[in-house]
């Protein structure tokens, strides 16, 4: 497919970022390097079930926070 | 109170014994009234050190941003260990009921417990909470199945409210967040304890280890706290002298203090004295 080759720009944790098109919330992570089970994945305002990582598509113009737990009181 | 006190017989010298009932939240037993924060600590080796010698069993953690442009064994789950210890979130740093809930909900999608550390700051300089803005929340993330542990002011009315609202715990603060002041104003916290029927846990604002033990005097149910131990100079140290104190503190308030008075009563008889 043509399509995978194309770029669509998403914003992650405030900063914009291009990514290939047709991916999966989880295919992003990998990229990232991230362990999927240390972090929560906020999509549009929604919460990602750890199970359904895979199955959720990121689309152009997607807003993710990717948060996990740090020091605090 | 369901305390007991025992005297040892059959002619064996035995010292009193007090017995506790353990601290129970959200119908979970807990064997340490010390809650920690992971905050601020200089290395996390230092904390998980310091967790190990104040034998705690929940510390609190926030919910941040992972940094993409760094390793991610800065997040605090490469350091403890799920298995031993629960933890806590927070809510810290959020200004508004809604932003509480939000932190709150992604907490319990990172550790799967639905415990959260309800926090809704209501000023910068004081971080003192809002407490409109925490009932709020608290009434939300209860209908959600939160267990939550409400930070509050020394407020008896806020404490009465929270409680109706459903919290499981209900902490009320010793003195402001991280200011090392100590516990300000017992009789409130007293009076609080006094009318509640949930746990009560002071959060917040102890310095050192008399400031815990006083605390605890009061009768509450646990202590939670963060600077006193990570700002220590040795924060080791430090964390077993608050699991000293705490249970210093318990043990003091069911033993029962001597009335206070201002005039002395002598120790030793006052008669058979040699002329």
């Amino acid at each position: 497919m043509s399509t995978t080759s194309d770029k669509i720009r998403i914003i992650i944790n405030g900063d914009e970022r291009d990514i290939d098109a047709g991916k999966t919330v989880a295919d992003l992570l990998t990229e990232l390097n991230l362990n999927p089970r240390l972090v929560v994945v906020e999509h549009n305002r929604e919460i990602l079930d750890r199970s359904s990582l895979d199955a959720a598509r990121v689309a152009a113009g997607d807003v993710f926070e990717v948060v996990h737990f740090v020091g605090g009181g | 109170m369901a305390t007991t006190i025992s005297h040892g017989g059959h002619g064996v010298q035995q010292a009193p014994r007090v017995e506790d009932v353990p601290l129970v939240i959200a119908g979970r037993t807990l064997r340490s009234r010390l809650i920690l924060g992971t905050g601020k600590y200089s290395s996390n080796d230092v904390m998980v050190r310091a967790f190990k010698a104040a034998d705690v069993e929940v510390v609190t953690v926030a919910v941040r941003r992972v940094n993409l442009d760094r390793t991610q064994e800065e997040g605090i789950l490469y350091h403890l260990d799920p298995e031993r210890i629960l933890l806590l979130p927070n809510t810290a740093g959020c200004y508004t009921a809604d932003e509480a809930v939000r932190f709150a909900r992604l907490g319990r999608a990172a550790c799967s417990s639905d415990w959260v550390k309800l926090e809704v700051i209501g000023d910068q300089r004081t971080l003192l909470p809002d407490v409109a803005g925490t009932l709020e929340a608290a009434k939300t993330l209860v209908a959600e199945g939160f267990k939550v542990l409400a930070y509050t002011n020394d407020d008896l009315i806020t404490a009465l409210r929270l409680e109706d609202a459903g919290c499981a715990a209900v902490m009320p603060l010793a003195s402001m967040i991280g200011s090392g002041l100590g516990l300000v104003n017992p009789y409130t916290i007293r009076e609080i304890k006094r009318r509640l029927t949930v746990p009560v846990l002071v959060d917040a604002g102890v310095g050192t280890a008399s400031d815990a033990c006083i605390t605890m005097e009061q009768g509450v149910d646990g202590v939670l706290m963060n600077t006193a131990v990570a700002e220590a100079e040795d924060p080791v140290t430090m964390a077993r002298a608050m699991k000293l104190a705490i249970e210093a503190g318990r043990l003091a308030y069911l033993a029962g203090r001597m009335p206070r008075r201002e005039v002395a009563v002598p120790s030793s008889p006052t008669s058979g004295m040699p002329s």
